[in-house]
C-alpha cells in the first residue's frame, strides 16, 4: 500500500466542491483507491451523494450527547457509502446550529478524535472537504502541519469565486513552510462565464500553479444531486463521468507536484479582471453612468 | 512624626543605567520610560487637598508589559473576580470558563468576612462552569442557564449572582447577558454578566474598571431602595478587608459618629451596593480599583468623593480629620477626642518598635493604592522608602506617587523579573516588600521581606489596630535572628554562641 496521501478541498461557498469532490473520489474508488471523506462543515452536507442520505450522526453531535469526544468509539461515526464495505468511508465533523459557538473549534476536536481512533488506517486517500472560506484556524486545520499535503481550490470565473480563491492561496502559503502543505491546482467548476478557461488559466498561472480541469457545466450532475447520488453511480457512462474520471486520474497522478502559492494583491487581481473585461474601470462605469443619466435627461426633456 | 531623608538620586539614576545596560537597544528606550528617580518638586505645587508635594515621580506606565520579562501583573477576569466582585459575600461568583481560571486563583486576597460559608456567604467557595470541549464548540450558554438554576436550588439564600468570564466566553461569542437577564426574570435576583475576559486590556486594572460599570449597568437604580437617610452616611470604596482591614478602618470612622451605609467590596452585601447612591460622601481607600464608580456616582448622584489613608498614625490623623471636615464641627470635634484616644496607643507601638527599625531602608513594589499608601507608616516607625512602583498603575497613580516619596527614590513601573532583582541587590534595602513570587529569591539573597499583597497571611494593617500588627510583622521580618545565620559556620569571624555550646 503507497503512503497514505491527504488532499483538501477548498473554495468559496456555493461553488460546488462537495459535489465534484464526491465525483472524484467516486471515480478514485473505481480506480482502486480506499478512501476517507471528512466532512468539515457544520451543515454535515460533504458526504450525501455517497452515502444517499444527509446528516448521519455527526462526530460533535454524538459526543455532545455522549458528554465528551472521549466517550465515542470510532465505528459509532464512520460510514461506508458507494460499492459497499469496499466503499467510500465517511465521516462528518458536524458543529454547533448557526450563531453559536466555535465550529472551528469542532473541526480540530473531529480531526484529532479521527487520527487518534485509526480512521486513518487502512485507507489510500483522507479527503477534507471544508466550508467556503477560511475564516478562523479551526477551518485552516486541514491545511496544517501533518495534515492534507495539496489543496484543491475549487472555482469558477465569477469574481467572487476567484477572490475567495487567492484568499485561500494566501492560508496555504502561510502554512506552506511550517507544514509543506501545497497547492494542487485549480479546478474550474464551469458556471459559463465570459472567457472563464482563459481567467481561471492565467488564475492559475499567477498563483504559480495550473488548472488542473476544466469541469464543464452539464445539467446531468443536478439530475444526479436530486437522487442523491454522484454522477458516476446515477450514469457511469455519461460524458461527465467521464470528466470526473479525469479529473481523479489527474489528481492521482499529481502527488508530490503541488506548488507554493503566490496570492496577488487585491490590486494585481482587479487588473487581472480588468485585463479580461469581467469588471469594468471606475472610469468606465463613470462613463456609463453619465451616459445613462444623459439618455434619461434627454427622455425627459422630450 | 515623619522622617526627613532624601535618597542618592545620583547614584539611582546610575544604577538605572546600569541595569538597563544589559538590554539591546531597542529593549533599553521602552525600558528607561519606565524607570525613573523622584525629581524635586516645584516649591508652589500643593496637592489638591493643599498639602505639600513631595517630589515628581511620573514614568510610562498602563501599557502592555513585554512577553518574557517575567511582569507581575495579572488579568482582566483577575481584576474583577479576583479584586472587585469577589469579596461580595452573599453573591455567588461563577468563573464561567474552564476551571483553571477559578481554581487557581481560589481564596487567594484573603477577603475576610461574616457569615456561614455556603448558608448566606460564598466568598471562599469557588463556582465555576468547567466549559469542556463540547460547551466551546456548541456555546455554553445552556450551560450557564443549568449551572445559574443549581446554584439558586443549591444555595437558596444567596442574593445573586454574578458571572466572572474567562477568556474562551469572548472568543466563542456567547451571549452572557441574555442568559443573564432571562434567569434573573426565572429567580428573580439579581445577575450580572461581566465581561472581564482575561485577554482584555493590558493589566488587571481594565478588569476593575469593567466590573464597576457592571455595577453602574446591573446593580444600580434595579430595585426600589427603602432606608432612612441620614446625614452621615458614606460609602467606603476599595477596602478589600484582607485580613480584616476594613473592620479595623470601620471601628475609627463610626467612632467619628458616621455611619457606613456600605463598604466595597470586603464584607460586603449586594445590598450595600444597591443603596450607595443614597450616601453622602464617597470615602475612597483603593484609588486604583474603584474611582471610575465614584465618578459615576459623583456625575449622577451628586456624591463627592475623597481619598484618604488608613497606614500609619500620621496618615490616619490627616485622613480622619480631612474626612471630619467635610461633616462640620460636631464630627470634627469628635474626631479630635478619637484621636486623643488613640494617640496613646499609636505612641506605645512607635516607642516600642522605632528604636529596633529607625533608619532601615525599604523598597516596595505591589499594586493598586500600596506603593504610595503604606509608605508614612514605615517612616512613622523611622524607616526610610528606597524605592517604590506599580505593577499596573496609571498616570493619576504616579501623581499621587509625588504626595509621598522623597527626592531621589527609585521610581518602578510593570518591573521585569531581572530589573526588580538588580535594583535590590545594588540597593540593598532591610526590608523588601512585595508577592509571593519575589519573595524567596529577595530572601535567598539574604534580605528580609513581607508580602504586601496579601501581609503575608497577617493583618489588617489598616487603622491604629493594623498598625500595630504592621510595626510587630515588620519588626519580625527585619530583626529575625536567622539573618545573622545567613554565613556558614566556617566562613564567620565570630564565634556564633550555640555552636560554643554545643562543643
Amino acid at each position: 500500500m503507497a503512503a497514505l496521501r491527504q488532499i483538501a478541498f477548498y473554495g468559496k461557498g456555493g461553488i460546488g466542491k462537495s459535489a465534484t469532490s464526491q465525483n472524484t473520489l467516486a471515480a478514485l474508488v473505481d480506480l482502486g483507491q480506499k478512501i476517507l471523506i471528512v466532512g468539515c462543515d457544520p451543515k454535515a452536507d460533504s458526504t450525501r451523494l455517497i452515502l444517499h442520505a444527509k446528516a448521519q450522526n455527526t462526530v460533535l453531535s454524538l459526543a455532545a450527547e455522549a458528554g465528551s469526544v472521549e466517550d465515542l468509539e470510532i465505528g459509532d461515526v464512520l460510514k461506508v457509502g458507494y460499492k459497499g464495505i469496499k466503499g467510500i468511508k465517511c465521516v462528518e465533523s458536524g458543529g454547533p446550529e448557526p450563531g453559536v459557538g466555535c465550529a472551528g473549534r469542532g473541526v480540530i476536536t473531529s480531526i484529532n478524535f479521527l487520527e487518534e481512533n485509526g480512521a486513518y488506517d487502512d485507507v489510500d486517500y483522507v479527503s477534507y472537504d471544508v466550508l467556503g472560506d477560511v475564516v478562523c484556524g479551526g477551518f485552516a486545520m486541514p491545511i496544517r502541519e501533518g495534515k492534507a499535503q495539496e489543496i484543491y481550490i475549487v472555482m469558477s470565473g465569477e469574481m467572487m469565486a476567484l477572490y475567495a480563491a487567492n484568499n485561500i492561496a494566501k492560508g496555504i502559503l502561510k502554512y506552506a513552510h511550517s507544514g509543506g502543505v501545497r497547492l494542487g491546482g485549480l479546478v474550474c467548476n464551469e458556471r459559463q462565464t465570459d472567457k472563464e478557461l482563459e481567467l481561471a488559466e492565467a488564475l492559475a498561472a499567477k498563483l504559480s500553479s495550473k488548472l488542473v480541469h476544466f469541469v464543464p457545466r452539464d445539467n446531468i450532475v443536478q439530475h444526479a444531486e436530486l437522487r442523491r447520488q454522484t454522477v458516476i453511480e446515477y450514469a457511469p457512462d455519461s460524458k461527465q463521468a467521464d470528466e470526473y474520471r479525469q479529473l481523479a486520474s489527474k489528481i492521482h497522478n499529481n502527488s508530490g507536484k503541488g506548488a507554493i502559492p503566490t496570492p496577488i494583491t487585491m490590486d494585481e487581481l482587479e487588473q487581472m479582471l480588468l485585463d479580461f473585461g469581467i469588471m469594468k474601470s471606475e472610469e468606465q462605469q463613470l462613463a456609463e453612468l453619465a451616459a445613462k443619466e444623459a439618455k434619461i435627461a434627454t427622455a425627459v426633456a422630450a | 512624626m515623619s522622617v526627613e531623608y532624601e535618597n542618592d538620586g545620583a547614584f539611582n539614576e546610575k544604577l538605572i543605567e546600569e541595569v538597563l545596560s544589559a538590554y539591546p537597544e531597542k529593549f533599553v528606550k521602552r525600558r528607561r520610560k519606565h524607570l525613573s528617580v523622584a525629581k524635586a518638586a516645584s516649591e508652589e505645587e500643593v496637592t489638591a487637598e493643599g498639602g505639600k508635594v513631595l517630589s515628581e515621580c511620573e514614568v510610562k506606565s498602563n501599557i502592555k508589559s513585554i512577553p518574557g520579562v517575567m511582569t507581575i501583573r495579572g488579568c482582566a477576569y483577575a481584576g474583577s473576580k479576583g479584586v472587585v466582585w469577589g469579596p461580595v459575600k452573599d453573591m455567588v461568583h461563577i468563573s464561567h470558563g474552564p476551571v483553571g481560571c477559578g481554581q487557581y486563583s481560589w481564596s487567594q486576597r484573603r477577603n475576610y468576612y461574616v457569615g456561614t460559608t455556603g448558608i448566606d456567604s460564598f466568598v471562599t467557595m469557588q463556582f465555576t462552569s468547567d466549559f469542556r470541549e463540547k460547551d466551546i464548540v456548541f456555546g455554553g450558554d445552556k450551560k450557564l442557564d443549568k449551572v445559574i438554576d443549581e446554584i439558586d436550588g443549591l444555595f437558596p439564600l444567596n442574593h445573586g449572582v454574578t458571572i466572572q468570564s474567562e477568556c474562551p466566553i469572548g472568543l466563542i461569542g456567547d451571549d452572557i447577558e441574555a442568559v443573564a437577564k432571562k434567569k434573573s426574570k426565572e429567580i428573580g435576583k439579581t445577575i450580572v454578566p461581566v465581561r472581564c475576559e482575561g485577554f482584555r486590556g493590558v493589566s488587571q486594572s481594565l478588569g476593575h474598571h469593567i466590573a464597576n460599570d457592571s455595577i453602574r449597568d446591573w446593580v444600580f437604580d434595579k430595585k426600589q431602595i427603602e432606608r432612612d437617610a441620614s446625614p452621615y452616611d458614606v460609602n467606603v470604596i476599595g477596602d478589600y478587608n484582607i485580613g480584616g482591614d476594613a473592620w479595623a478602618s470601620r471601628l475609627l470612622l463610626e467612632e467619628m459618629g458616621l455611619r457606613i451605609a456600605g463598604n466595597w467590596s470586603g464584607d460586603a452585601t449586594l445590598a450595600e451596593i444597591e443603596r450607595a447612591p443614597k450616601a453622602k460622601l464617597n470615602l475612597i481607600h483603593c484609588y486604583r480599583s474603584m474611582n471610575y464608580i465614584c465618578r459615576h456616582m459623583e456625575e449622577k448622584y451628586g456624591i463627592q468623593w475623597m481619598e484618604y489613608n488608613f497606614f500609619g498614625p500620621s496618615q490616619i490623623e490627616a485622613s480622619m480629620r480631612k474626612i471630619a471636615k467635610f461633616f462640620g464641627p460636631e464630627i470634627e470635634e469628635k474626631t479630635e477626642t478619637v484621636i486623643a484616644k488613640y494617640r496613646p496607643l499609636a505612641d506605645a507601638v512607635i516607642a516600642k518598635y522605632r528604636p529596633r527599625l529607625e533608619g532601615k531602608t525599604v523598597m516596595l513594589y505591589v499594586g493598586g493604592l500600596r506603593p504610595r499608601h503604606v509608605i508614612t507608616a514605615y517612616e512613622d516607625l523611622g524607616m526610610e522608602i528606597a524605592g517604590t512602583g506599580y505593577e499596573f498603575g496609571h498616570n493619576d497613580d504616579y501623581q499621587r506617587t509625588g504626595h509621598y516619596v522623597k527626592k531621589g527614590t527609585l521610581i518602578y513601573d510593570d518591573i521585569t523579573g531581572y530589573e526588580l532583582e538588580k535594583f535590590i541587590e545594588k540597593v540593598r534595602p532591610d526590608l523588601v516588600g512585595s508577592g509571593i513570587k519575589e519573595k524567596y529569591p529577595v530572601q535567598k539573597m539574604g534580605i528580609p521581606f513581607r508580602q504586601m499583597h496579601s501581609w503575608d497571611y497577617s493583618g489588617p494593617y489598616h487603622g491604629y489596630d493594623g498598625f500595630a500588627i504592621f510595626a510587630r510583622d515588620m519588626d519580625l521580618a527585619i530583626n529575625n535572628p536567622v539573618w545573622g545565620l545567613f554565613n556558614p559556620p566556617w566562613k564567620q569571624k565570630e564565634k556564633i554562641p550555640f555552636l560554643e555550646a554545643a562543643e
